[in-house]
């Protein structure tokens, strides 16, 4: 006898924090300034009477914050509600300043609404329940045995995304998350950074088996912080079901953490435990209205989407599917890709090559800095100029790479960095022709290996002039020489 | 120094205009009246030093500039004010009349306080008032009762009872208090002064702690309308911390009697006038009412079918709404810490310490506020609230079509002796009967001594008129007050 086989039935509840000044009732900064993470603001710093929940004071909400929550739905399809309401979620928690945190509960600012995900393949609409707005809390630190409480993202704004149910494995569930971080990101609506909290998601996952409609016991994974482990987080959990229903018993309805180190989930609370929210419409707001107008002016100002981007990138360029998903996973990356290309009058032609420096010796400098794209000093225009050299065969890629380096933390001009570094290809035969001997001269051993057939080994020999040459010969010339010094006919030729 | 404290704003401003004494004579002798009748629990906190040292600044304002010049921009200058312990005044304490807000110190002004103060008020001090602003009696404080200005065995109505106490006895000239339910209304008419409870909207909440968000309302209470009218103009208008403000403009009241300048239809509910009404305060009500008609006002009888279910409606929805605002002092950052052993690092063991300071009346809102909102019974008792409070709205929107203002008993009886109701919460919710209306309909009502009842005890009559329309209220009020 088989083993049934099971499949998951997957929801995804991301909240985003939205990018506004000022945090969504009150006019404290809701964001740390330019180019300072959250970590480095001193905590308690951005409070005041209204998100430290003082007795007396009183919420006022945030158009700002209203219309970046329109623009959201907008961009998926949302039905945007002319008039919403604002409930108090009551609940203790030492983080929760006044013991309830003001969301929207009976009827949201979006309803509806999905976005299409490519997973393997297959294109697939998730549907979205809705989106809707609500206030951060504050943050616990455990520390020293004691526990502290930074109110500075206490009343950030933030729009819940709520899916349905509509994704089947983790692999979707991560392919969902990735689209909709192109699209939060490229709406402009959030940071997006999920080290800082900015983007992050609750996971739903029951099984049930293969072919059956009914939806088993749902688990919630809370707090989940990067693609990768809602991934492995689903995963493991879905595993985990598979493993309890197979024993014969029942997935208990619960909630449970994910514990990346262990790549485990265990148990947070269970529904006996759940809380009850007493959610009633808060007294201190009045219904959210919004105008026709304002949301007239989101469609007309809609940004091109992740999607259609990446349909044009695959047009115009010729890129493909991996490298225009990379180019439009991030506004950044995005514009300065499009602002290298526009300074080329054939782009199909160094579309690969920009895309291949971006995703690989720039995105390494990125990472290597922790600084994006744009909050480096290089400009389009160094890309470009680098790109146009390369093509031309008059710079190397080691040497490409070099001015990327430099002129990442410098700024420093293309030809001023060439010139100094000496970094023009060398591509006149007779200038590597003593180099070439040298290393020959060096490596006897190596040239046995070669002459008995390891064609690996010229990849080491080639490498070792262009060290000679501080990476400016010609790798193609080189090998050229290599063959005619030692005798040995290439590849075509034999 | 006068011998005599002043009886009105007038008066008081003649004694400045005339130079017979200064604002720190006049002070001072508030101070000295205080500490005198210290027994009468009308302050919480007294605030001698700050009022001496304004008094000092506006003197020499005054040796700057004439007084009428001062008036033009400031309609309360030099005026003694008591403000309710549940308004902010900045770097006070406002204890709420609780333990848990026992040290609390506020960051803020409350809007209605900060433009008490711009109209050139003097505070004396934080008034007394049922803890959290939740019972009728003023029996309810955690730093002690407050007495009956005129009989020590009485309670003088809440929750505003210190801010009515002070002005009835002479401890402050106006005040600031706040009616959820009845609580400047209550006690401005068991003490024997006017009490106004504005529009819903009219006046900013900023700086008020909450109880019942959606009911509750600052409003001022005064010896007389026209200081009443005075302090009122110097309150409302619209404050853009508060969303529930009304963007209606400011206005100023004609300081006229409505019956001789126009017709004046007066609705008569049937409803107010109900079996157990005490028999001097239906007379004394009888009475104004007829001399009311005689000086031209037409009286209608009208009806407000559900008024029978205000006070249930009232309870569960103040009480839900109580149960959420009085989350945030769990000790955390409001209200007292409790000792690090004793709660065993456990986090529920330190709510409970710590909300263990709350009196017995406030736990027993919280507790009924949030079986009202959970899950199973929200439906049948919030929801279902909220579905009558409309109909309530309605029977007054249908009333008004027909009528410029209803009357009605402020209260079933006058004030009772102390400890009268302190085993049955019901008895003293049913005081509320007459009063809750307004603030479930958000409509302004007002309280205007009508006479005694055979023990010398005040009866008031109450006054309610459609949302915003102050000052056909405040008019009607002045023609009230001009009958005794």
């Amino acid at each position: 006898m088989t083993a049934p086989s099971f499949e998951a039935v997957i929801g995804l509840e991301v909240h985003c924090q939205l990018s506004t000044a000022t945090k969504i009732f009150c006019s404290c900064p809701a964001r740390p300034p330019e180019g300072v993470s959250v970590s480095e603001i001193p905590a308690n710093r951005n409070i005041c009477e209204v998100c430290c929940g003082h007795p007396g004071a009183l919420p006022v909400m945030n158009s700002e914050a209203v219309k970046l929550a329109i623009r959201a739905g907008v961009a998926v399809g949302s039905t945007i509600r002319h008039k919403s309401l604002f409930s108090r979620k009551n609940y203790f928690y030492p983080d929760l300043p006044k013991g309830y945190q003001i969301s929207q509960y009976e009827t949201a600012i979006c309803e509806g609404g999905g976005i299409y995900v490519e997973s393997k393949g297959q294109r697939k609409l998730i549907r979205l329940r809705r989106i809707h707005l609500e206030e951060d809390a504050g943050k616990s630190v455990h520390e020293f045995g004691v526990t502290l409480v930074n109110l500075n993202r206490a009343g950030v704004p933030l729009v819940e995304i709520v899916g349905e149910p509509d994704l089947s494995s983790p692999e979707e569930a991560g392919d969902y998350l990735r689209e909709l971080h192109a699209i939060v990101t490229c709406l402009g609506i959030t940071d997006g950074n999920m080290q800082e909290g900015n983007f992050r998601c609750d996971a739903n996952v029951s099984i049930r088996p293969a072919g059956t409609t009914e939806l088993g016991t749902r688990v919630e994974i809370k707090n989940v912080n990067s693609f990768r482990f809602v991934e492995k987080a689903l995963e493991f959990e879905i595993q985990r079901q598979i493993a309890v229903v197979s024993s014969g018993k029942q997935v208990v309805q619960e909630t449970r953490l994910y514990d990346p180190q262990k790549d485990q989930t265990f148990p947070m609370r269970t529904k006996e435990e759940a809380e009850d929210y007493r959610y009633f419409p808060d007294p201190d707001l009045m219904p959210l209205i919004v105008a026709q107008e304002w949301i007239e002016f989101e469609k007309s100002h809609l940004p091109e989407l992740p999607a259609q981007k990446r349909a044009r990138y695959l047009r115009d360029f010729a890129l493909s599917d991996q490298d225009a998903r990379y180019m439009t996973a991030q506004n950044a990356v995005s514009q300065f890709f499009e602002n290298v290309i526009s300074q080329f009058s054939e782009p199909a032609r160094v579309a690969k090559m920009i895309s291949n420096l971006i995703s690989g010796e720039i995105s390494r400098l990125s990472n290597e800095s922790s600084k994006a794209i744009h909050e480096s000093q290089l400009t389009p225009k160094h890309l470009a100029q680098v790109v146009e050299l390369l093509s031309r065969g008059k710079l190397s890629s080691t040497a490409a790479k070099k001015v990327l380096n430099l002129a990442w933390t410098s700024g420093e001009a293309v030809d001023s960095i060439i010139q100094r570094e000496g970094l023009t290809q060398e591509n006149d035969a007779s200038a590597l022709e003593p180099l070439v001997a040298e290393i020959l001269a060096q490596n006897t051993a190596a040239i046995e290996e070669l002459r008995s057939g390891k064609e690996k080994v010229m990849g080491f020999l080639v490498g070792q002039v262009m060290r000679r040459s501080s990476g400016r010969g010609n790798p193609a010339i080189i090998q050229d020489l290599i063959r005619k010094q030692l005798g040995v006919k290439t590849k075509l030729e034999s | 120094m006068t011998a005599h404290p002043p009886s009105s704003i007038e008066t008081l401003h003649n004694e400045y205009r005339a130079g017979r004494c200064s604002v720190r004579e006049v002070i001072e002798g508030y101070f000295s009246r205080m500490k005198a009748k210290r027994a009468l629990g009308a302050y919480i906190s007294e605030l001698e030093q700050s009022a001496l040292s304004r008094a000092d600044q506006l003197d020499s304002q005054l040796l700057a500039s004439g007084l009428d010049i001062l008036l033009s921009k400031q309609p309360l200058w030099g005026v003694p004010v008591a403000i309710k312990d549940n308004l902010h005044i900045r770097d006070e304490l406002t204890t709420c009349g609780s333990k848990i807000l026992e040290n609390y110190r506020a960051p803020f002004d409350a809007t209605s306080v900060s433009l008490m103060r711009d109209a050139g008020s003097i505070f004396l001090g934080k008034a007394n008032l049922d803890e959290f602003a939740m019972g009728g009696s003023g029996e309810n404080s955690a730093f002690g009762p407050t007495l009956h200005p005129f009989s020590e065995a009485h309670i003088p109505g809440g929750s505003s009872s210190g801010s009515a106490c002070a002005v009835a006895a002479d401890l402050a000239l106006v005040s600031l208090g706040s009616d959820t339910g009845g609580s400047i209304r209550l006690p401005a008419s068991f003490c024997g002064i006017v009490g106004l409870k504005p529009t819903y909207g009219r006046v900013s909440r900023y700086g008020l702690v909450a109880f019942g968000s959606s009911l509750d309302q600052v409003g001022p209470l005064a010896r007389n309308m026209n200081d009443l009218i005075t302090a009122y103009e110097v309150i409302h208008g619209h404050d853009v911390r508060d969303s529930t403000s009304a963007p209606t403009p400011r206005t100023k009241i004609h300081r006229q009697s409505a019956i001789q300048t126009r017709r004046v239809r007066i609705g008569i509910p049937d409803e107010f006038f109900v079996e157990g009404l005490d028999s001097s305060v239906r007379a004394a009500l009888e009475k104004t009412i007829q001399a009311l008609k005689d000086r031209g006002a037409e009286t209608i009888p009208i009806s407000l079918p559900h008024s029978s279910s205000a006070i249930p409606v009232y309870y569960v929805i103040a009480m839900a709404e109580a149960s959420s605002n009085l989350s945030r002092y769990d000790g955390v950052r409001f209200g007292t810490r409790p000792e690090e052993a004793s709660f065993a690092n456990s986090l529920e063991g330190f709510y409970s310490g710590a909300r263990a300071l709350f009196g017995k009346e406030v736990k027993r809102r919280i507790l009924l506020g949030s079986f009202v909102l959970s899950a199973g019974y929200h439906d049948a008792y919030y929801r279902k609230a909220c579905q009558v409070r409309r109909l309530i709205a309605q029977d007054f929107q249908r009333a008004f079509e027909r009528v410029d203002i209803i009357v009605g008993p402020v209260a079933p009886g006058t004030a009772f002796l102390r400890g009268a109701h302190s085993a049955s919460p019901l008895k003293m919710y049913l005081n509320d009967l007459f009063t809750i209306p307004a603030n479930l309909a958000g409509l302004p009502a007002l309280s205007v001594p009508v006479g005694l009842d055979p023990q010398g005890m005040p009866i008031g009559i109450q006054l309610i008129a459609p949302a915003f329309q102050e000052e056909t209220l405040l008019q009607v009020g002045l023609d009230v007050e001009s009958l005794s």
